[in-house]
């Protein structure tokens, strides 16, 4: 029997910058002036904002200590269902790292950037191939930014033919971000609900698809973890109707080497680096979201596009007039690219299918070893991720919340809680294909834990987390009288 | 089979796995997915390299692309070179802060959540607001919120630009604009190189102005006066800048009468790295906080009275109102945002004072330089780090042939704005030094008598 992994250490107190701060220190080599003064007529000059001065002790200090009050994927499992938290692979840091990756001007002349824009060219090669869509922009900045890249591309499809249409179908199962991109877009969302089965009917959608629809946003495998089985199906009842689908493809992860998602039918799809292709997603970003379609959109793909010349060197054009424009002010976020690429290259095919293989089953594993302690909402083999809810634990009156926090006390990422919504109380974990399967055993063996204490000693739980820098903190109390800056 | 050092499972592993699983394969995993829906070929991708051929590679790749100190570029135009400390690269670094995701469970991420808290901090003190967004992508993207954010509050549907707006930021503008069926109006620049306010005399039902300062070119905007006429029409007053250095010299946007700011905060100790991710900067005075897209971190207390912090706010936000959310943004910048902070505290207010005021020094140099050999200096208004020069004709070609002598001779602007063909952006940070300014001017100045 190993020790528990959740254990208490040292950590120390770390005050608010400003309250460390003292007039006169510096933490910055101030390069010497060679150039005589200048100074700017006085009505424009400022009193310069109110930073603290510190010194380079101190700034190493302070974020040292604030660090050790967070948990990342280098720490230990991170199981957040839909967030791909797989490992983050250190040689791509070293990569992004290069003097020639993370010192070029976006604007320099084309002859003096080659390096960059052929590996934008290979990625948006690799893209497509493993997505089996034909053309990618790699310029969205996130998945959600990715999504509305792929709405304005419908969009501007069917304004392009003289269609206005001000619909759009979005299934139960659906991430927030999908109805709130197709709004910037002027369409409303059409709910549907899954089937029992967990996953969209043919009938479904062919009950809600109409000439006044735009389509389908549909994420595929599904948040509950889930392959749309039917999608094939589905995208033949939207193109009928003279309709676009859209895939969210946020849960690649699961399926690269193994679906099509060109041969579905879809025509649209974003991805997202930060989670199938391992760049850190530090703290919350920046992740970047390049959009998939295919050939008949291609018109409409953000510019500038990389082209490549007769003379075999890559180039970047802004001819598309079919182009829905420009969603970030450059090429998109190109630190994040270097490292998605670098993953690639380290994989290539057969690696990347083995990581969905093992991530499958990963997922699969964890939800038939507790499947008997939780309750499973949708009881058959799934995809990258499973989602339980806390049903058997409510005769206790202890909720998912507990449980998550409780998983702190372990040594353990909470899942992902309360989403997806129609999953009353769910707890949605993806164990990704970096973990092993000690790690996989040692993590059940916490959570069956905690469902035993939820009956012996359900205060405990309620009571958690005890380990953390914070107990449990009062989030309603924080927003009635938000207090954002000090 | 050459790297598989990612993936933790033995093979013995992975059969006692499969049969916990109640398969007999890794492929049976998937059986469920229908043949219609799956690949007829395996992935055509290059063989995986190793760690070792990966770093040959990408060493070449990353050769291909022309960096300071070997080469002189004299360019900014939205991004700018300046001296990163080597303790923000490595503090930035930290495992802990990299690999971590967006901090939904505040007792396990207190480390991210007080860092951005004083990032938020920070940043409102530098922009002169009360408010300040826990990041956006860019400084085009904030831009684009700040004005759906005016269109939501005013419940008008037109906005007007200055044409003196980096004219990226504008078209990003129209593309989040365009389709909901916004008008984007933009207002002319005088010969000073400042934006023309007469046009909006008597404009009416504009929801906001947006200027931008240093603008465009360079120059510094009147603010007070953008402002004034801004609220003169019922309109609220947006304020932005790609440069966010000039703010240790300038007053700040806030002070000068902007209900909302946006900006670049790349400066703030973010490599450059071929132009993203940067850091989009959103803030505003206390009246629009609710009104706010994207995530914001906020002071809390936990079950013993402790204090600690959270993301707060979160109606406002796309996971709990769906389509009628202030946005549809998920994933920030967050890493960059605390880049940004590690940064701005190293320097305090007295080093990014006096930072700024070295830029100042520097692009003053090169200004008086090349206005002593006889170059035109076509708008007077005051500059920070950035400046236009009208070059004669024959710099076209020079400027081929000093590229072959590593020196980027500035931005040509005839692209942006066709009517000034020959004319150059420049800029001139810490970086640079005297002697690079000399050799730039000592290398044009054949040009003006050829």
């Amino acid at each position: 029997m190993h020790e528990p992994l959740g254990a208490s250490g040292l950590i120390l107190n770390e005050r608010l910058l400003w309250e460390k701060g003292r007039k006169g220190r510096s933490g910055f080599s101030m390069p010497e002036s060679d150039v005589p003064s200048s100074p700017l007529p006085p009505d424009l000059v400022g009193d310069g904002p109110d930073f603290p001065d510190l010194s380079e002790v101190d700034v190493v200090r302070h974020y040292t200590r604030l660090s050790t009050w967070n948990f990342g994927v280098d720490t230990g499992l991170y199981p957040l269902g839909s967030c791909t938290m797989k490992y983050n692979p250190k040689t791509n840091e070293r990569q992004a790292g290069l003097s020639g990756f993370s010192n070029s001007h976006p604007l320099l002349p084309e002859s003096l950037c080659q390096g960059a824009l052929r590996l934008m060219a290979d990625l948006e090669r690799f893209l497509a191939e493993i997505t089996g869509m034909d053309a990618v922009s790699l310029q969205p900045a996130a998945g959600a930014h990715g999504e509305l890249a792929g709405m304005l591309v419908i969009h501007a499809w069917f304004k392009q033919k003289g269609d206005s249409r001000s619909k759009i179908i979005i299934p139960d199962t659906a991430h927030g971000t999908n109805p709130a991109s197709a709004a910037l877009c002027g369409y409303s969302p059409v709910p549907v609900s899954s089937s029992a089965e967990g996953i969209l009917s043919p009938e479904a959608i062919a009950a809600v698809m109409d000439e006044e629809t735009a389509g389908i946003m549909v994420t595929n495998p599904n948040t509950l973890g889930l392959f749309e089985n039917h999608l094939k199906a589905i995208s033949e009842i939207v193109h009928a109707k003279g309709g676009l689908v859209y895939a969210d493809g946020a849960n690649m992860n699961a399926v690269m080497g193994i679906a099509d998602m060109g041969r579905i039918g879809v025509d649209v799809l974003h991805l997202n680096l930060h989670k199938t292709f391992s760049t850190p997603h530090g703290g919350g970003g920046p992740g970047a979201g390049p959009v998939c379609v295919k050939k008949h959109l291609e018109p409409f793909l953000p510019v500038p596009r990389i082209i490549q010349k007769d003379t075999g060197q890559y180039a970047l054009s802004e001819d598309f007039p079919e182009s829905i424009g420009k969603l970030l002010t450059f090429h998109g976020h190109f630190g994040v690219l270097v490292r998605a690429y670098s993953y690639i290259l380290s994989m290539g095919a057969e690696g990347l299918k083995k990581a969905s293989q093992l991530a499958v089953l990963n997922a699969n594993y964890l939800k038939e070893q507790l499947k008997d302690t939780f309750h499973l909402a949708y009881d058959r083999p799934c995809m990258h991720e499973c989602v339980f809810s806390d049903r058997y634990q409510q005769a206790y009156n202890v909720t998912t919340l507990d449980i998550a926090k409780r998983l702190m006390d372990y040594g353990y990422h909470p899942p992902t809680i309360y989403f997806p919504l129609v999953v009353h109380g769910a707890l949605m974990m993806e164990p990704t294909e970096t973990e092993s399967k000690e790690d996989l055993d040692q993590y059940i063996d916490a959570l069956k834990k905690i469902a035993e204490e939820a009956k012996e000693t359900p205060d405990v739980l309620r009571a958690a987390p005890t380990r953390c820098k914070v107990r449990r903190l009062d989030e309603t109390a924080a927003a009635r009288k938000p207090c954002l800056a000090g | 089979m050459i790297t598989m050092r990612y993936l933790p499972h033995t093979p013995e592993q992975i059969q006692q796995m499969l049969t916990v699983a109640g398969a007999d394969s890794l492929e049976s995993l998937f059986s469920g997915i229908p043949e219609e829906c799956r690949r007829l070929q395996e992935m055509n991708l290059p063989e995986a390299l190793s760690e070792w051929a990966l770093n040959r590679h990408m060493d070449a790749l990353s050769a291909g692309l022309a960096v300071s100190p070997e080469y002189k570029i004299f360019i900014g135009a939205g991004r700018y070179d300046h001296h990163i400390p080597a303790t923000v690269s490595s503090l930035k670094s930290r495992s802990e802060f990299l690999t971590a995701y967006t901090p939904y469970q505040p007792e396990i991420s207190q480390g991210t959540l007080q860092a951005i808290y004083e990032y938020q901090t920070l940043a409102a003190r530098l922009m002169g607001v009360d408010v300040v967004t826990a990041s956006h992508y860019d400084g085009a993207t904030a831009l684009s919120e700040s004005l759906l954010m005016a269109i939501r509050k005013t419940r008008r549907k037109r906005v007007v630009l200055s044409s003196l707006i980096h004219p990226y930021y504008r078209r990003v503008a129209q593309t989040y604009l365009e389709p909901a069926g916004f008008e984007i109006i933009e207002l002319p620049f005088l010969e000073n190189g400042l934006t023309d306010l007469s046009l909006l005399e008597g404009a009416v039902d504009i929801a906001a102005v947006a200027l931008q300062s240093p603008n465009f070119f360079g120059c510094i905007e009147d603010l007070k006066a953008g402002g004034q006429k801004a609220h003169e029409i019922g309109a609220l007053f947006i304020v932005g800048f790609t440069e966010a250095l000039a703010y240790g010299l300038l007053k700040s946007p806030g002070s000068q009468g902007a209900d909302i700011v946006f900006g670049e905060g790349q400066s703030l100790g973010i490599p450059i790295a071929f132009g993203g991710p940067g850091l989009g900067m959103l803030g505003c005075t206390p009246e629009h906080t609710r009104n706010l897209p994207g995530r914001l971190v906020g002071k809390a207390k936990d079950m013993d009275g402790k204090n600690g912090f959270v993301l707060t706010l979160a109606t406002r936000e796309q996971h709990i109102r769906r389509e009628k959310a202030t946005s549809n943004i998920c994933s920030n910048n967050s890493h960059c945002a605390l880049t940004a902070a590690m940064y701005m505290a190293s320097l305090g207010k007295s080093g990014f004072c006096d930072l700024a005021i070295l830029n100042h020094d520097k692009a003053a140099y090169l200004c008086r330089g090349l206005s002593g050999a006889g170059f035109k200096m076509p708008f007077q208004g005051t500059f920070f780090n950035e400046f236009v020069v009208e070059f004669p004709e024959e710099l076209e070609t020079l400027y081929q042939r000093l590229l072959e002598k590593k020196i980027v001779a500035g931005l040509p602007l005839s692209a942006f704005y066709p009517e000034l063909s020959h004319h150059y952006l420049l800029c001139v940070t810490e970086t640079a030094s005297r002697e690079d300014m000399d050799a730039l001017i000592r290398e044009v100045t054949p040009c003006m008598n050829p």
